[in-house]
């Protein structure tokens, strides 16, 4: 079965390492918040200026001046600095962040990303995603595998405006977790109950299947 | 006003001076630590034709959304946009341009401005739409693309607190965008919530130093929450 978007956020907690400055994208990034292993030391890095971001905040708590990127309301962890937004994406274009996980329309087998425009409709703007991308080494792209009406994702060439160019090196979709490697997808798991046939139908860009590809184990 | 004394008394002197067709850069990220005073002014003034450079553009009835009613904006420079039904109604008209730039190229283009420094190279954006038409330099095997700075002949901040010569300190998040404005406006005008005394902010804290200040003014805020999230206790 296709992985739940809670699973999604589980299995991209795992590639979390103690220590780790991490920025979260909003939708199903935002949820890994929620799977931080425990014992494990993890800061969030919010890109209009906050790094330690902490839970929403209480009835009491709520404060118009803590806010997140996504604009919702939210605390600082004991720890946490806080800056002007100069400083934030100095340290996103800087490379001082070490795992950015975002949301995508489409990735391709060259690294290319495409995630802020779909032309025709209204067009409201790439916020931080495009310094994210640029600036990261370590990005996890988290995505479904194909559209509602079964178009892969996973092409040879983004049809959609760019977000970034040759920057993404692992996929994290429903169906299965992929690396990006010398102009092709690579196979690495899949999700429980998922074949590897179903997979390969749905990956248009070039895809290296190994022999053995082990499933994704959940408790 | 005396020597280093910026602190005056109406909106009106506040925003003095503004003129069609300025470009006006303003802090705030959404709703957070926005000018909204400055704004309101505006307004008021019925100032046209203007520039704007703000991460975001308000919401209908907040915010810079509020000068979308009376068309007083011509042309926002923005990562973010669209959060009302105004604004999407009036750019799909072609009553109101925009220029969407990467929220981190904004705020350098912002801050390389105040510091006269009149372009810069960056890697975001190569490969996408906003690179195109730029020129493009290799640096250690990476390619980057030069995007320009930006300046205005305003530049609207909400700040804390200020001492009277203009020396400012940022509250939590609604620091944002504000100390990089605050150097880039010609005439930069700060609102505040509370105005002290040469001496009662540590030098070290000072966030905006009052170089960059032209004009200090404490108002009282909404603070509207765009995004209100809880959890329970």
């Amino acid at each position: 079965m296709a992985l739940s978007r809670e699973q999604m956020a589980q299995r991209v907690a795992r590639e979390l390492q103690d220590g780790y400055y991490v920025n979260l994208g909003i939708g199903i990034p935002t949820l890994v918040a929620n799977y931080i292993p425990e014992g494990m030391e993890v800061m969030l890095q919010s890109e209009n200026g906050l790094l330690g971001m902490g839970p929403f905040p209480t009835e009491d708590e709520i404060d118009a001046d803590m806010i997140n990127a996504g604009k919702q309301t939210v605390t600082a962890v004991t720890g946490a600095s806080i800056f002007s937004s100069a400083e934030s994406f100095a340290m996103i274009r800087g490379g001082h962040v070490d795992l950015t996980v975002l949301g995508a329309f489409e990735v391709d087998v060259n690294g290319n990303i495409a995630s802020w425009m779909i032309p025709g409709k209204l067009i409201k703007g790439m916020g931080g995603a495009m310094d994210l991308v640029a600036g990261a080494d370590n990005i996890i792209v988290t995505m479904t595998h194909a559209s509602k009406h079964g178009e892969s994702k996973l092409l040879t060439e983004c049809s959609l405006p760019l977000t970034g160019s040759g920057c993404i090196k692992k996929v994290l979709t429903d169906l299965a977790y992929l690396e990006i490697e010398d102009g092709a997808f690579h196979l690495k798991e899949r999700a429980p109950g998922v074949s590897v046939e179903e997979i390969v139908e749905k990956t248009e860009g070039k895809l290296i299947v190994p022999d053995e590809v082990p499933e994704m184990v959940f408790e | 006003m005396s020597g280093f004394n910026k602190v005056i008394d109406s909106y009106e002197e506040a925003m003095a001076g503004l003129e069609d067709g300025m470009t006006v850069i303003a802090g705030g990220f959404g709703l957070c630590g926005i000018p909204e005073n400055l704004i309101a002014e505006i307004k008021r003034k019925g100032t046209k034709e203007l520039t704007f450079v703000s991460n975001n553009c308000g919401v209908d009835d907040f915010g810079l959304g509020v000068l979308l009613v009376d068309r007083q904006i011509k042309k926002m420079i923005s990562s973010y946009v669209g959060e009302n039904a105004l604004f999407e109604q009036q750019l799909l008209a072609g009553e109101l341009e925009v220029e969407l730039t990467p929220q981190g190229t904004l705020a350098e283009k912002m801050r390389a401005g105040g510091a006269g420094i009149p372009a810069f190279f960056t890697a975001t954006g190569y490969g996408t739409p906003v690179g195109e038409g730029k020129e493009v330099r290799e640096f250690n095997g990476r390619n980057y693309i030069l995007e320009e700075s930006i300046t205005g002949d305003f530049a609207i901040v909400k700040g804390w607190k200020a001492d009277t010569y203009g020396n400012v300190v940022y509250r939590d998040t609604a620091q944002n965008f504000n100390p990089m404005a605050a150097t880039a406006g010609k005439i930069t005008v700060v609102e505040v919530e509370e105005i002290v005394e040469p001496g009662e902010l540590s030098p070290t804290e000072i966030q905006t130093p009052g170089i960059y200040v032209n004009r200090v003014i404490k108002g009282t805020f909404e603070k509207r929450i765009e995004q209100r999230t809880v959890r329970q206790s």
